[in-house]
């Protein structure tokens, strides 16, 4: 009996072990895997992230230029970011809001001329293309 | 008298996953199970033929989603066996301190629920609020709470920097202390000692000739431990087997919960010990032969053999996990139990079927 | 590259399995491994004091292979599992599902083997599915 009172005492004066969630967040930390970042005017197209994509969500077309990945069979592992040469892919440390339609993630890009850093004037126009599915930031 | 059966699971209260025992009773008394699986069966083993070896790491990761980090490890480790390479000391190390992580956050995962099992909810809770600590650890560290992702073939792809290897000292303290709290009501409670002591008994004998893994082993006095192979860096680590000898629920509990405490000390022994060198061996070519390898998951003992004739694909990925050893010994156990032991005795084996089923 | 291992026959199996139950070895696992469309070669895991040792062994799978589950009873599981997944019978099971323990009664041939396999009949119904 009296051995409770010690347990009473200490939950009467510490903090919850909750957090009071919609009002209260935690900030996400720095190394956390979240949002698969693209962009699209560093990339070269050299396949090498569809290539190593353990769940194969990723398609380049190195003729046309352009990258696409499924962002819902995305698992993100981060093994893309590791494998890209050129550093056009990264993690944000927060993760993709949900969504109501599937949608994916489209990119067209220019493709750069044979010495690779022949043209940094020909900087590609980088927008989303209109034939995809959906533009790439109107999955939340 | 006549026989009812009593089907148990799929869907049960007490099962976090799908398993079916047809349960063959006379009275309340259980006079036979036979088990069923399944259900979640997904197809892993298979999806070798259309992955190559570096990216079934992913897939072995998904295997299990609470020990997720030491089938990948277990995977890389047999893959390096066939290329012939070691992994950097260092990986070795950073390998240790994830497994024994992930052995922390399953055990008291298990905690939780076998507490709950036996209808103690808010020592559920308290389980699980320490396990919080644990899940921010990984993904503070290796950027996901569970399916961390670190192992590569040849290594590790996170290091630990000098701030975050104090911090995760710092918050396995805290676990060490807050789990040393809840010991007590674990293990001294009279209502808890009356739900599993001397219940659901394997003997030292049938847990051997049945095969049984892990804490099911060990929980009846067999001492053995995959981590006293030595595999990762645990041959240079002091460690020594958790054993209890009375082979109920009970024994089984109280392994575990000594667990949780030894893989404190191995997390600080890895990082007192923690050398310096890079982080992966790099390779060339593809693996071509053939390996086995066998890891201490928290389950008990894991296998995995892997063939590769040097193309593209693995010839042969084959998982063998401890639940899948446990189940012929659950069945073994049941008999003689009353119908209300059952979810008890079921869950000290921690069931994980999509483990089992792959 | 896997130590400890040695080859046998099918004749020579159960009395090597009995020999070994009797040392004292426990029983790991089976693992089959598809050679071509016709062969399977099966790998018998066993663990003493934390040694393996494995014994291999070539099926055919056009006859059932001899089961060890009435040596090790724990190796029905895992013999039924070869059933499904690589279309190899066995013959002598103490808890036999009849290729029902992952799929339904109904599913055949079972798509998980690599090299299909279609079984003459469906198997009468069994004890515990």
């Amino acid at each position: 009996m009296l051995h409770m009172t010690g347990t009473i005492l200490r939950n009467l004066f510490s903090q919850r072990a909750t957090r009071l969630y919609p009002i209260e967040k935690r900030e996400p930390f720095a190394e956390v895997r979240g949002e698969l970042l693209f962009d699209v005017e560093k990339c070269t197209f050299c396949v090498r992230c569809q290539m190593a994509c353990p769940s194969q969500c990723i398609t380049v077309d190195r003729k046309a230029a352009t990258w696409a990945c499924d962002a819902f069979a995305c698992v993100y592992c981060g093994i893309c970011a590791d494998t890209c040469p050129d550093g056009a892919l990264s993690h944000a440390p927060a993760y993709r809001p949900v969504a109501r339609e599937k949608s994916q993630m489209f990119y067209q890009g220019v493709l750069k001329e044979k010495p690779k850093k022949a043209a940094p004037a020909a900087a590609p126009a980088a927008a989303p293309a209109g034939e995809s599915p959906k533009p790439e930031k109107a999955e939340a | 008298m006549p026989r009812t059966v009593v089907p148990f699971g799929p869907q049960h209260p007490v099962l976090p996953e799908p398993i079916h025992l047809t349960l063959h009773c006379e009275d309340e008394i259980i006079k036979e199970a036979v088990p069923a699986i399944g259900y979640v069966h997904r197809g892993l083993e298979k999806l070798a033929e259309i992955r190559d070896h570096n990216q079934m790491v992913q897939v072995v990761e998904r295997v299990c989603g609470i020990c997720s980090m030491i089938h990948a490890a277990a995977y890389c480790a047999a893959v390096e066996q066939i290329l012939g390479i070691k992994p950097p000391p260092r990986a070795e190390y950073l390998r240790v301190v994830w497994s024994e992580l992930h052995r922390m956050h399953s055990h008291l995962l298990w905690l939780g629920l076998y507490a709950d099992a036996f209808g103690f909810e808010s020592l559920f809770m308290h389980f699980w609020r320490i396990r919080e600590r644990i899940m921010d650890v990984m993904e503070a560290t290796a950027g996901n709470r569970v399916i961390i992702s670190v192992n590569v073939v040849g290594g590790v792809r996170r290091d630990l920097t000098p701030e975050q290897q104090k911090w995760v000292l710092s918050e396995v303290d805290w676990v060490e202390k807050e789990v040393a709290r809840l010991k007590d009501v674990m293990m001294n409670d009279y209502t808890v000692k009356k739900r599993t002591v001397g219940v659901g008994i394997l003997s030292k004998e049938q847990a051997l000739e049945l095969g049984a893994a892990g804490p099911m082993l060990r929980g009846s006095g067999v001492a053995q431990d995959m981590r006293m192979t030595g595999y990762h860096a645990y041959g240079e680590l002091g460690f020594e087997p958790v054993v209890e000898t009375d082979g109920d629920s009970y024994a089984r509990s109280n392994v575990r919960f000594r667990e949780v405490l030894a893989a404190v000390d191995l997390v600080r022994q890895a990082m007192a010990k923690l050398p310096d060198s890079e982080l992966a061996t790099a390779y060339k070519g593809r693996p071509k032969g053939e390996a086995v390898m066998r890891v201490e998951q928290p389950r008990g003992e894991l296998l995995y053999y892997v063939k590769s004739s040097g193309g593209k694909y693995l010839d042969r990925v084959r998982i063998r996990t401890p639940t899948f050893a446990n189940i012929p010994p659950l069945c073994a156990v049941l008999p003689g139990l009353e119908l209300a032991d059952i979810p008890v005795v079921v869950l000290s084996m921690d069931p994980c079927i999509s483990c089992t089923e792959r | 590259m896997i130590d400890h291992i040695e080859d046998i026959t099918a004749e020579t199996l159960i009395g090597k399995v009995e020999a070994l139950k009797k040392e004292g070895y426990r029983l790991v696992t089976m693992t089959a491994t598809d050679l071509d469309a016709e062969t399977v070669d099966l790998l018998y895991s066993f663990d003493k004091d934390l040694a393996l040792m494995h014994l291999r062994l070539s099926a055919k799978k056009n006859a059932p292979a001899k089961s060890i589950s009435g040596v090790y009873f724990a190796a029905f599981l895992v013999e039924n599992e070869i059933r499904e997944q690589f279309g190899l019978t066995f013959e002598g099971l103490v808890l036999d599902f009849g290729g029902a323990l992952l799929l339904e009664d109904s599913v055949r041939p079972t798509p998980l083997c690599r090299y299909t396999v279609v079984e003459a009949k469906p198997e009468a119904p069994v004890a515990g599915a």
